[in-house]
Formats: C-alpha cells, structure tokens, sequence
C-alpha cells in the first residue's frame, strides 16, 4: 500500500509533466518544420537548377568574352602584321571599331532581328528575319530564354553579340589598305543588318529556314557559325575585292607582311578564342562542350599541319604564315562541325580544309588575279564552304542526336553514318548563305560607291591609309629625335638630328 | 684628314670594331642602311607570292682619321670584314677639309 502509494506520487510528479512536455514538442515540430515530401522536392530542384544555372553562365560569360578576344587583339593583330607599315593602325580600326558599332546596333535592334520572334500571321517573313519583340533588349533579362533554358537571356544576347561584331570585322580583310574609313563603317553596319542579322536567325533562330533544331526546313548543320559566320564573311569577302579592284602595284610591287610577329600573336589569339566560339557554342558546361573544344583543338593542328605539308612540297619551304594561315583555315573548317563529329573526325577535316586553303590562296588566287589583300575569301570563304559540306560527310549521332523518328530514336546524321542527304542540305544552306550575301554584298557596295565612294584616292593610298584616314601613324619610333616636326602654334624649333663624328 | 666610310656585312661590325680599337681609334659612327652590288638579294615567300629583295641590309660604318693611321685602318677594316665571298662590301676614303669639336670649338686634326 505504501509502495503504491508511493508509485503514484511518482507517476503524478514526474511521468505527467514529462508525457506533457514530450507532447508539447511533437506539436510544435509539427507546427514549425515539417516540409512536405514536394515541398523538399521543390528545394531540391531549385537548388540543382541554381548550380546548373551557376556552372553554365560562368561558362557562358568566360567564352563570351574569348570571342570577343577573337576580334580585339586576335583578328586586328592577325590582320594588322600582314599589310604594309603605313596601314597598320587603320587595319587594326577596321577591326576595333566593330566591337563599338556593332554592340550599339544590337542592343537596340540587331538581336531582335537575329533571334526575335513574329507573330504567327507573319510566319512566313519569321523564315527569313526575326521580329521585334526583343527590341531595346526589351524582355532580355536575367530569366532564362527559349534558346538556352540554364543561362540568363542576357548572357545568350551578349555571347550572340560577339559572333555579331568579328562576322564584318573577317570582310575587312578582302579590302585592306584601300577602303575609305567612311564607306567601310556604312558598308559593315549596314552588311550587318541586312545579311547577318537574317543569317543568324535562318540558321539559329526560332522558326529559321535552316534551323535543325527548331523545325527548319531545310535542316542545314551549323555548329557554330560556318555558315552565318565565315562562308558570309568569306564570299562578300571576294565581291570587295572584285568591287573595289586591286591595290596599285598589285601584283608586281612586292606587298610583303610588315611584321609577321604581330600576325602569329593574332592567330595564336585566334586560336584560344575559337575555345570560346565553338566550345561556348554548346550554351552549356556539359560534355557537348567538351566535344567542341577537343575538335577545335584538332582541326587547327591537323590544318596547320597539312598546309606546311603541302607547302614545304610545293614551294620548298615550311613558311611561318603559312603555318598560321594553316591553323586559321582549320579553326575555320571544324566551326560547323565541332559539336557534331568526333575528335578523330576533327583531324581529317582539319586537314582536308588546311590543304584545300592553301590551294585556294597560292593557286587559286594568282590563277584569278584579284586582289584579296589578307585572304579573307582564300580562308574564310573557302575554309567556310569546306567545312559545311564536311560537316554533311562526318557527322555522327553519338556526338550530337539532331534527327529524331517517332519514337524518339537517333536518326543517322552525316554521310558517313548513312544520311547522304545531309550533305545536300548542306550544301543548300551554304547556296543561301553565299547567294544572299553576294547580291546584298555588291548592291551595297555599288550604292556606297555612287553616293560616298568607297576607294581612297591614289594619293591617299599612296601615302598609307593611316596617314590619310586617321591622321595617325603606327610607329613613331623616331619620335624623340624631332621628326615629328613642332607642336602647331608652338614657336619652337625641332631640333634637326645631326650626324655626329666622333673623334678618331 | 681622311674620311673613311666602308659599307660591311651587319654580322662582321664586332669583328671591325675590334681590330680598328686595337688600333686606337676612339670613335666611329655607324648606320644600317640596304643596297646591292654583285651579291645578289634573295626571295621571300608570303602564301605563295614569291618577292625578289634586291637591297640587301648592310652596316656603314664612318670614321675620320689622321693621315698616318689611314692606311693601317683600311687594312684593319678590310682583314676583319672578309669573307671572300659577293657582298664583303667596299671601303671608301676622301679628304676631309676641316673637322669641329663642338663641346671646345677645336679644330683640324686635334677635334678628331
């Protein structure tokens, strides 16, 4: 009696207020942190897509910045070591310049014409020519877009931009060491809008007639930018020269580079640029990526390769130029391709498009007699059109599914695999690219030239275009010995560097 | 007062420099210049184009010297830029009428 008396007192002192405190925390773990199954779900996915998001828009802001890498020291220093000591700067311009006017056309209407959308009456222009729903970036922001669902729209407008500004910078090229500074600005703006813009949206733009992807229909393989970006440059590259004629002298007055140190520096910039151009054109930090950066890698050495090859045969020796000429026309020739082949694919068509460019500017060119200065088409355009319709040979579906049956299975994709029609279609991109840009190339040009002129005078040519253009000169390298001249309005005198002899 | 101006090949400078301080000449002036004569230049190729460079780049080198050392600084200069090959150069020797020293106003033989 006294024990259970005791066992009582207990239960009432100590097991009551104990179940009531157990019972007041299982409330209020209930209350305040319990999450739902979807709830923690819902974290989950946000979480993953934040990492994914963070993973691909660093990626995507590092290759955005290599293409412009590509233009700014890369091209001008590639270009500006070619031509003649009186023409390095405004060669070096033609190129800088594009990173400014460029940039402001997009912003306020070139990438709704690349990559806008038209509403469904107009469908049919849409084939041809984005809308202008993105005008002044208007709805470009930090959401993601259609066209790449982990990066923000303004990361895919901005990296856009950048094939958008070295495109008219590549032209430069064909006209070098004759074009007016003036003309030259007119004609790339307006080149720019006219035929790159509609380019970049056929091939990669919503509801584009040559996109692959988004229900094109004739579905042309562009990579990276073969198509839109070199076979355009490289084939307005030839009508400038025609148009504009050859410098005076050529070809009998030698026009030897004045410092090929300068142009390796370039295509060296180019080559690690061209990580970010095709590489970068994945639009993601995934293995695709990885891909494009192995075959770019590949194609410039296997191109540099076979162009020294072929040189050291037929002319007797291994040139520098020519090693770096190489490279460039494999950069070029792998662009349609390098997220569509495998890396072994890479090195034959890298070097298939290094021979076939040494073809096109040693033999080609003297057989032709134009004056493509720095080789814009000989490269870019014939690069360009090689790399294309290799693209239809090589490409294979492990690397890359594009073509789908009902089921969702792989299709075959190139030539190789067992899909000859590829190669046609590739070869009807590439005719729309080249006719387009010939016939808008050369009315521009032929409007310019009535209203403006696009050709400095001899004069001007004669005394160099930085002289004549800029009012600058490259290499003032004497300037602390006086030549120079006096500072206008200045009263002083220079003084005259006199030969000094020494005592014997 | 003689003056001495001798066009050689750009690598052999060291070579003449030497021999003519062994001599004890104190100064000289030099310049690269290009030219041609009876070696002939060479071809340069840029993607295909073959250039013929005819002006070869050469040193020309200038002194002027006492009468009494003339002579033994030609032959120094022509023993130490020899290949016995086109395009050693050629040594040429003129008067010199008068020579300056700016810094003291000295002239003749003594300003050189």
């Amino acid at each position: 009696m006294n024990s259970l008396s005791k066992k009582t007192h207990l239960m009432s002192r100590v097991l009551i207020p104990l179940s009531l405190m157990l019972f007041s925390v299982l409330t209020w773990a209930q209350d305040a942190a319990a999450p739902t199954l979807e709830e923690r779900l819902a974290k989950a996915e946000s979480a993953a897509a934040a990492a994914q998001t963070a993973g691909d828009n660093a990626w995507m802001l590092v290759c955005s910045a290599l293409v412009l890498l590509m233009t700014g020291p890369g091209l001008a220093l590639f270009y500006g070591g070619l031509v003649r000591k009186k023409n390095v700067l405004a060669t070096m311009m033609q190129s800088f310049i594009m990173m400014a006017v460029i940039t402001v056309i997009w912003a306020i209407f070139g990438y709704s014409l690349a990559f806008g959308k038209i509403d469904n009456q107009l469908d049919s222009w849409n084939l041809i020519v984005g809308g202008f729903d993105f005008l002044f970036l208007n709805g470009v922001g930090t959401a993601p877009s259609a066209y790449a669902g982990t990066i923000p729209h303004l990361t895919f407008m901005v990296f856009q931009l950048m094939f958008a500004i070295i495109t008219p910078a590549l032209i430069t090229g064909a006209f070098a060491e004759r074009m007016k500074f003036s003309a030259m600005l007119v004609f790339c703006t307006l080149w720019a809008v006219i035929v790159y813009f509609p380019l970049a949206h056929m091939v990669w733009g919503d509801g584009g007639l040559l996109n692959a992807f988004l229900g094109g229909k004739i579905p042309a393989l562009d990579f990276a930018g073969g198509t839109v970006v070199h076979i355009s440059s490289g084939f307005s590259a030839l009508v400038c020269a025609l148009f504009l004629g050859k410098r005076i002298g050529y070809p009998k007055t030698p026009f030897a580079p004045h410092n090929l140190v300068l142009s390796v520096i370039g295509a060296c910039l180019l080559w690690v640029g061209w990580f970010g151009f095709n590489a970068g054109s994945a639009v993601a930090a995934g293995g695709l990526a990885s891909n494009a950066f192995v075959t770019t890698h590949f194609g410039a050495a296997a191109a540099a390769l076979g162009w020294l090859v072929v040189e050291w045969l037929r002319i007797g020796k291994p040139t520098v130029l020519g090693g770096i000429s190489g490279a460039v026309a494999g950069l070029v020739g792998i662009t349609p391709a390098a997220g569509f082949v495998t890396p072994m694919s890479a090195l034959a068509i890298g070097f298939i498009a290094g021979v076939v460019c040494f073809v096109a500017v040693t033999e080609v060119k003297k057989r032709l007699g134009y004056d493509d200065s720095l080789d814009a088409f000989g490269v870019h355009g014939v690069g360009g059109f090689t790399g294309a319709i290799l693209t239809g040979v090589f490409a294979n579906s492990a690397v890359n599914t594009v073509f789908k049956d009902a089921n969702g299975n792989a299709l075959p994709s190139g030539l190789l695999e067992g899909n000859p029609s590829q190669v046609l279609n590739q070869f009807l991109g590439a005719l729309i690219a080249i006719v387009l840009t010939m016939i808008v190339t050369y009315l521009l040009l032929k409007i310019i030239d009535i209203t403006i002129g696009v050709r400095v005078s001899g004069e001007d040519e004669l005394s160099g275009l930085d002289i004549s253009q800029h009012g600058e000169e490259g290499y003032n390298l004497d300037a602390d010995l006086g030549v120079l001249g006096t500072v206008s309005g200045s009263a002083s005198m220079s003084a005259l560097p006199e030969m000094v002899e020494a005592k014997s | 007062m003689k003056k001495i101006e001798a066009i050689i090949r750009p690598h052999l400078l060291e070579n003449v420099k030497d021999a003519l301080q062994a001599l004890g000449v104190q100064g000289m002036t030099i310049s690269e210049v290009r030219g041609f004569g009876r070696q002939k230049g060479h071809t340069e190729m840029y993607r295909g184009s073959e250039y013929k460079v005819e002006f070869v780049p050469k040193i020309k080198l200038e002194l002027v010297l006492d009468d009494d050392v003339t002579e033994g600084a030609i032959e120094a200069i022509a023993k130490a830029a020899r290949t016995g090959k086109f395009g050693d150069g050629k040594i040429f020797v003129f008067s010199v009428e008068d020579a300056i020293r700016i810094r003291t106003g000295e002239h003749g033989e003594q300003a050189v």
